[in-house]
């Protein structure tokens, strides 16, 4: 018998090529997913003078610069001619891109598992730092700088310092109104936007199992915000199901084969955690930052916490710097804040399962702030309106968009006006993330809805179904 | 992004006290798309060191005289948080930082330093806070890095070791370029890459 190992373990153990001379690992890399952002990289490659070792373990979406209005128009000159440049840098190398007006086109976190490129036990890399969304398949999957990514391109592998392992356990049932999003943010309020710092992260307890693939991406996304480069789930029936006849997951005898593969990647019993932490999830509502770090995050219930209260010095200065950017008052009850504007979209929810979530709040009732869906793939859109859930969006006022990153960094020109204040479905709400001087509460999709309908940040649970 | 070796430096560091200092405050995204080149100083810090008309803010301590130009910046917890854009490693070294002193960095920030030839000094709490009350208290002193030694050394015997993993301190000391020493394994790698193709999934 082998000693028990963890999911995390099992899946660097097996691309593990070689260790170094000192103590680092190079690593096999199963699947690159590339950007608009990536050119840095791409000039690297050029300079040295070498070509894209496997372009076909390459995979180019368009996400970051592309604009997100009907017609597609750059904001600028200068972000048309960053897609034209990632165009040119992924036909020069012979790499696979989803552009605007393909099917799967969209964010890279989204389309990579739509498609069935990302599959559980895979090492997955992306200059970007979201990319620990795709752990929820059980793969290994970190976001990377734009020296790495030029490594990967030219050698298909990476170097990397083991990191400790985390695991966070939430236990229990949500209850009603309380999602993926919730769990994620109430785990870094609790444990802090550091408690990942130079861990691997595993997901694991029955909150965790009994979320959807949407919801495990959700969680996963964020580990990023919890400190953490990578977060995973075990993988099991759910993923299995989810994955099932997508485009290029394995089919017919070899989809047998990988299921049994993946049936032996969950962490054994009795392996060994450097950290072990947990979180009852009965006890969880719905979740909205009030400050500028996602650690800075509160119950709805909850009022503006006061930093004469905080439990440093250090922490006081930085909720006191936090409220003053943000314009809140100590004491202020979080519910009942008016915003300016409400943003769904993001790798973090604007699945198919958030335009849902969100959508069944907003039916029948009418946005009294600008509001905008922006779907996390082109794919998630065509769905969404195949299941008419535009024309509930759309009637109660909100715009449609085409899919893209869009404002949750505003890269493509889609921002906040400086002192506006957002309901935001996105993962960041740091200071000028939105667009300089923008204001970000980070919530759930149905929260998002909520404060779209009543002009301000609302408890979800309040609004009956219509 | 050719890599500068670091050995030792001896410069002006400057305090920054707040935590979760991200990655988006030091490059803004809207900065993203601009090339590497003369006047990428520019974008570092931006928001903080320019106001909307582009007038330098007199409160952000890197407009402050005596920082002007430091070396060395002391920073509090997670440093460098957030965004994976090694942009901000790039703005760093455009602005003359060549070491960031901090308890704890932003992983993918961490990595990208290294590869970059910036060198992340992770000391413990209580050293950067002495760090940061000792600068905030003299404007304008200097810190010595000695990597090969793994040592922060300031005024009089304020002395403090620091650790680092050995591949990242032997290529910040060789100014390594990764691509050049993993191509020296290619049969390795196209050893394991037939041995992978012909299990797919594990059997
Ligand atoms: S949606 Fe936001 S967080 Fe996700 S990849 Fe795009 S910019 Fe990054």
């Amino acid at each position: 018998m082998s000693a028990p190992r963890t999911l995390f373990e099992k899946v660097w153990a097996r691309h593990e090529i070689l260790k170094g001379p000192d103590g680092d690992s190079l690593l096999f890399v199963d699947r690159h997913y590339a950007h608009e952002g990536s050119f840095h990289a791409f000039n690297a490659l050029r300079k040295a003078g070498l070509k894209v070792r496997r372009p076909d373990l390459t995979t180019g979406i368009y996400d970051h610069y592309v604009p997100t209005d009907a017609a597609r128009t750059p904001a600028s000159a200068e972000i048309g001619d960053m897609i034209t440049l990632f165009g040119r840098n992924v036909a020069e190398q012979g790499i696979r891109a989803y552009a605007p007006g393909d099917p799967h086109q969209g964010i890279v976190h989204v389309v990579g598992p739509e498609l069935g490129e990302t599959l559980p036990g895979f090492l997955i890399v992306c200059g970007d730092s979201h990319t620990a969304t795709h752990g929820a398949f059980g793969a290994l999957a970190f976001g990377i700088g734009a020296s790495e990514v030029a490594h990967v391109l030219a050698t298909q592998t990476i170097w990397q310092v083991r990191p400790r392992l985390l695991r966070i356990s939430v236990e229990g049932r949500l209850g009603a109104g309380v999602t993926a999003k919730d769990v994620i943010l109430a785990v870094i309020a609790r444990f802090g936007a550091n408690v990942g710092l130079g861990h691997a992260i595993e997901f694991a307890g029955s909150a965790i199992r009994g979320l959807t693939m949407e919801g495990r991406m959700t969680v996963c996304n964020m580990a990023i915000e919890a400190g953490s480069r990578t977060g995973q789930i075990a993988p099991d029936d759910t993923t299995f199901a989810w994955l099932a006849g997508r485009e290029k997951a394995p089919k017919g005898a070899l989809w047998d084969k990988a299921v049994a593969h993946w049936r032996s990647l969950p962490t054994d019993e009795g392996a060994r955690f450097d950290r072990d932490l947990s979180l009852d999830a009965s006890a969880l509502a719905p979740m909205v930052t009030w400050g500028t770090s996602p650690e800075e995050a509160l119950p709805i219930t909850d009022r503006v916490p006061d930093p004469a209260a905080a439990p440093d010095a250090a922490r006081k200065a930085a909720w006191a710097k936090s409220l003053d950017y943000m314009g809140l008052k100590p004491g202020m009850a979080l519910d009942g804040i008016a915003v300016d504007r409400v943003f769904i979209g993001s790798c973090t929810n604007a699945r198919i399962e958030d335009l849902r979530a969100a959508a069944a709040v907003v039916k029948g009732r009418k946005a009294v702030v600008p509001a905008w869906v922006s779907s996390g793939s082109t794919a998630v859109k065509l769905q969404a309106e195949a299941e008419g859930l535009d024309r509930i969006f759309t009637a109660a006022g909100f715009e449609w968009r085409e899919s893209g990153c869009s404002m949750c960094v505003g890269i493509n020109g889609d921002l906040l006006k400086p002192g506006e204040r957002s309901a935001s479905t996105t993962n960041r709400n740091f200071v000028g993330r939105q667009g300089p001087g923008a204001r970000t509460h980070l919530v759930s999709p149905a929260m998002a809805a909520a404060a779209a309908v009543t002009g301000r940040l609302t408890d979800v649970r309040k609004l009956a179904a219509n | 992004m050719a890599m500068q070796p670091f050995t030792a430096l001896d410069a002006v560091a400057a305090p920054m006290p707040t935590p979760n200092i991200d990655t988006d405050q030091i490059l803004p995204a809207r900065f993203l798309k601009k090339p590497l080149g003369p006047g990428y100083d520019k974008y570092g810090f931006a928001d903080l060191r320019f106001d909307a008309a582009g007038n330098e803010k007199p409160d952000f301590v890197l407009n402050n005289p005596p920082y002007r130009g430091a070396g060395i910046i002391v920073a509090a917890r997670n440093f460098a948080t957030g965004s994976s854009r090694e942009a901000a490693v790039y703005a760093l070294l455009a602005l003359g930082v060549r070491c960031v002193i901090a308890p704890s960095f932003g992983d993918i920030f961490y990595s990208n330093s290294t590869k970059n030839g910036l060198l992340p000094v992770i000391l413990p709490e209580e050293a950067v806070n002495r760090l940061l009350a000792l600068l905030a208290g003299k404007p304008g002193t200097k810190l010595a890095v000695d990597l090969a030694a793994q040592t922060v050394t300031g005024p009089g015997d304020l002395a403090f070791r620091f650790e680092i993993d050995a591949s990242r301190k032997m290529r910040l000391l060789e100014g390594l370029d990764d691509i050049q020493l993993t191509l020296k394994y290619r049969p390795e790698i196209e050893a394991f890459e037939r041995a992978y193709a012909a299990a797919p999934f594990g059997a």
